[in-house]
């Protein structure tokens, strides 16, 4: 058993033995990306593990090909289900960068597309329209938000029908030049999936996002503060953290985004604040923290009005 | 009779993948990318019908191809030329052009000499169909 074939350590020629996983995760850059979606986005546990779990399968799957053991490209197109404000076009960009790096898409843009993207207003309008999206989003990943908005039962005239059947013929027909993500709320999609089979047949992994529980809707509002320059002081946090309670209660709440947005009135606050004192004198201090007026002038917390 | 015009057209006709690489070329440019068909390759015949819009905003060759792919079955037996155009000057400046299909059997161009007053001859073209 002394045969002296020079054992290459690992390559990517149809003729290799072995295949380093671990090399091929790093070198690719995908370990960058995973470790960065670790680092950037608070919470999410779940849908980061998947992410892992995807990431390397498709490494394996790599290696499977470099070795000659699979024949198929695999099936990447994905759903992603959660509320309002769970991260859903942020992770599908991640994705996109992954798929980008391992070489499962040639470019890695993605193009984010709702119903209005797709469907016509009239007979005729529908197939070019959608075809000319899946034409941008040829060689990266298709972003559908909202894609139970395609299919309108209501209506049997509608034009969604017609976007569906273009899509599932792309999706399978174009495995290796696209992938389609669909997102939206968990309760609708399911109901979408539902009366679409071949919707769910063509899509290997659903991944679910879960609301953001109080604690990681502070340090999210903190993270966005930071980016922009701006901080808490300390009364103020705990004022977010009071608003971030009650505005859970309240409808339309939208997890991170309703963060964002609160926290961009609490800067208009913060200016009109800064105006209105004594002698328009303020120092950078001044200028970077939030305060907890400026989050308590919220109507959510005050309790009167309509809130946006 | 095989008729020359535009890019590599004294070249063997391209394949696909090749066809996908100068795409791929005209889109790193930020180029628009269109389709023109016709079956009159006089060479005079400047303007040909074009195959749906120019394509903006394209990142991968896979769209051109996929509506070259389409104009080819709808049209067998014309020529198809792919267009390449520029807009850094405001407006749309054709920078490359080559044929992309070819009818099975190509049509002749004719040469004509007309002999008019005194020993002037008016030389003009005239296409054949094969």
């Amino acid at each position: 058993m002394t045969q002296a074939a020079p054992a290459p350590e690992w390559t990517h020629d149809a003729g290799a033995q072995t295949f380093d996983l671990r090399a091929e995760y790093e070198s690719s850059g995908v370990g960058e990306v995973v470790a960065g979606l670790e680092h950037d986005l608070i919470g999410l546990a779940p849908v980061k593990q998947r992410i892992r779990d995807i990431a390397t399968l498709l490494v394996v799957e790599r290696a499977r090909g470099a070795l000659g053991l699979s024949a198929e490209p695999p099936t990447l197109h994905m759903s992603f289900t959660g509320n309002p404000g769970t991260g859903k076009t942020t992770v599908a960009m991640r994705m996109a960068e992954i798929l980008h790096k391992l070489g499962y898409v040639r470019r890695g843009h993605m193009v984010a597309v709702t119903r209005d993207d797709l469907v016509g207003q009239y007979i005729g309008h529908t197939a070019p329209k959608t075809k000319e999206v899946l034409k941008k989003a040829m060689g990266g990943v298709l972003f559908i938000d909202e894609a139970y908005y395609l299919y309108r039962p209501e209506n049997e005239r509608d034009y969604g029908q017609e976007a569906i059947e273009i899509l599932l013929q792309v999706m399978e027909n174009n495995r290796d030049d696209i992938v389609v993500i669909l997102a939206g709320y968990a309760g609708r999609m399911d109901t979408f999936f539902a009366s679409n089979p071949g919707f769910r047949s063509r899509i290997a992994h659903h991944i679910d996002f879960p609301d953001y529980c109080d604690a990681e809707l502070g340090e999210i509002a903190d993270k966005l503060l930071a980016e922009q320059n701006y901080r808490f002081d300390d009364e103020a946090r705990i004022v977010m953290a009071r608003y971030v309670t009650a505005r859970r209660q309240q409808p339309h709440f939208a997890n991170a985004r309703s963060i964002r947005n609160a926290l961009d009135r609490a800067r208009l606050r913060q200016a009109a604040r800064l105006f209105g004192d004594a002698n328009g004198i303020v120092t950078a201090e001044d200028l970077s923290t939030i305060r907890a007026a400026d989050l308590a002038g919220s109507r959510v917390l005050t309790g009167n009005g309509e809130i946006a | 009779m095989r008729i020359t015009q535009g890019c590599f057209s004294y070249l063997p006709d391209l394949t696909d993948a090749q066809i996908a690489r100068q795409v791929d070329y005209c889109l790193a440019q930020d180029w628009s990318v269109g389709l023109e068909f016709t079956d009159d390759p006089h060479p005079r015949n400047t303007y040909w019908e074009m195959w749906g819009h120019p394509m903006f905003d394209l990142a991968d060759p896979k769209g051109v191809m996929i509506e070259l792919a389409d104009a080819r079955k709808a049209h067998p037996n014309s020529y198809i030329r792919l267009v390449a155009s520029d807009s850094t000057r405001g407006f749309e400046t054709l920078r490359m052009s080559f044929i992309v299909h070819r009818p099975q059997i190509e049509p002749t161009i004719k040469m004509i000499r007309q002999e008019v007053r005194g020993r002037t001859v008016n030389v003009s073209f005239e296409v054949v169909p094969a």
